[in-house]
């Protein structure tokens, strides 16, 4: 859970960190563009929609204005390889600028929940640029309740179709 | 913070506490080996395994004389489990990302910021 980050880090995976100190998530990943493409990225409706949501589906963005004091919604549905799930989301943007984004993020399901949201985008010189978002939470409790969602909404479509390739035994 | 996770994320939070539990994932040991490289009292060592303890990740043997202390190996696992999938949720979208940032510099070939060269999928 410690994350060892030397000037020679490079994530060509996503790397997270639960904070141990303040209830908040970190997550790094190194991306093949310029900050200005990953901005846009983050900020074009079209383009946020197409990779948001769950792979082939995409989500509904509802509301989008991306600007300092502007605000955001967007729906995602899927499906958990057993039935079909529809979530909803919404913050406001209070920050977006080229190098950086901060927003608030809210999940409808628990409507009083919220985080602060900081995303930078750092050049690393050489075509690429890393993504740092830090989610903050409200307490230890909401941050880990969020850490532990990926085991009771099934909005993982990798082991969804395990589940359903062994349940088939085609695998 | 009553939830078992938070409990295991603060008792983390302190450097002696995280030392002491990197040695026990190589054995178990008693108090005084447990005291002996730093420089604090005892008791300020029996107060940092109190707090591993109540985290549910140490316990230490009742009958035996010398009780050892013992990493309980299933409360890391349980949050390595955790934090692995959600970050494995964040990876799936992030190649969706990937995919998203390759169509956008293939709609704009001005972009020299790019090296040309792509790598595997990216083209």
């Amino acid at each position: 859970m410690t994350t060892m980050q030397t000037p020679e880090t490079r994530y060509t995976e996503a790397a997270i960190e639960a904070d141990a100190k303040v209830p908040a998530i970190h997550i790094w990943r190194d991306f093949r563009a310029t900050p200005a493409q990953l901005f846009r990225a983050h900020t074009d409706p079209e383009i946020f929609s197409s990779w948001v949501g769950p792979t082939g589906i995409g989500a509904d963005i509802t509301h989008w204005e991306a600007r300092d004091g502007g605000s955001w919604s967007y729906t995602a549905r899927g499906s958990d390889g057993r039935e079909d799930f529809e979530t909803s989301f919404h913050g406001c943007f209070h920050t977006v600028r080229e190098d950086r984004i901060v927003q608030t993020f809210t999940w409808d399901g628990m409507p009083d929940g919220v985080a602060l949201e900081t995303l930078t985008f750092e050049d690393l010189g050489d075509g690429r640029t890393r993504l740092h978002a830090v989610s903050l939470c409200d307490s230890f409790e909401d941050r880990d309740a969020w850490l532990r969602s990926g085991m009771e909404v099934g909005v993982n479509d990798g082991y969804a179709a395990i589940d359903r390739m062994l349940a088939e035994g085609s695998l | 913070m009553t939830d078992p996770l938070s409990r295991v994320f603060a008792a983390l939070a302190d450097p002696t506490r995280r030392d002491m539990v990197a040695r026990l994932t190589e054995a178990d040991h008693t108090v005084n080996d447990l005291a002996a490289p730093y420089d604090v009292s005892l008791q300020a060592v029996s107060k940092h395994l109190k707090v591993l303890e109540e985290a549910g990740l140490v316990t230490r043997t009742r009958d035996a004389q010398r009780r050892p202390v013992h990493l309980e190996a299933e409360v890391f696992d349980l949050m390595t489990k955790w934090i692995e999938r959600y970050r494995r949720r964040a990876e799936e979208r992030f190649t969706r990302l990937d995919a998203a940032l390759a169509r956008m510099q293939d709609e704009d070939p001005t972009n020299t910021a790019i090296p040309t060269k792509q790598e595997g999928t990216a083209s």
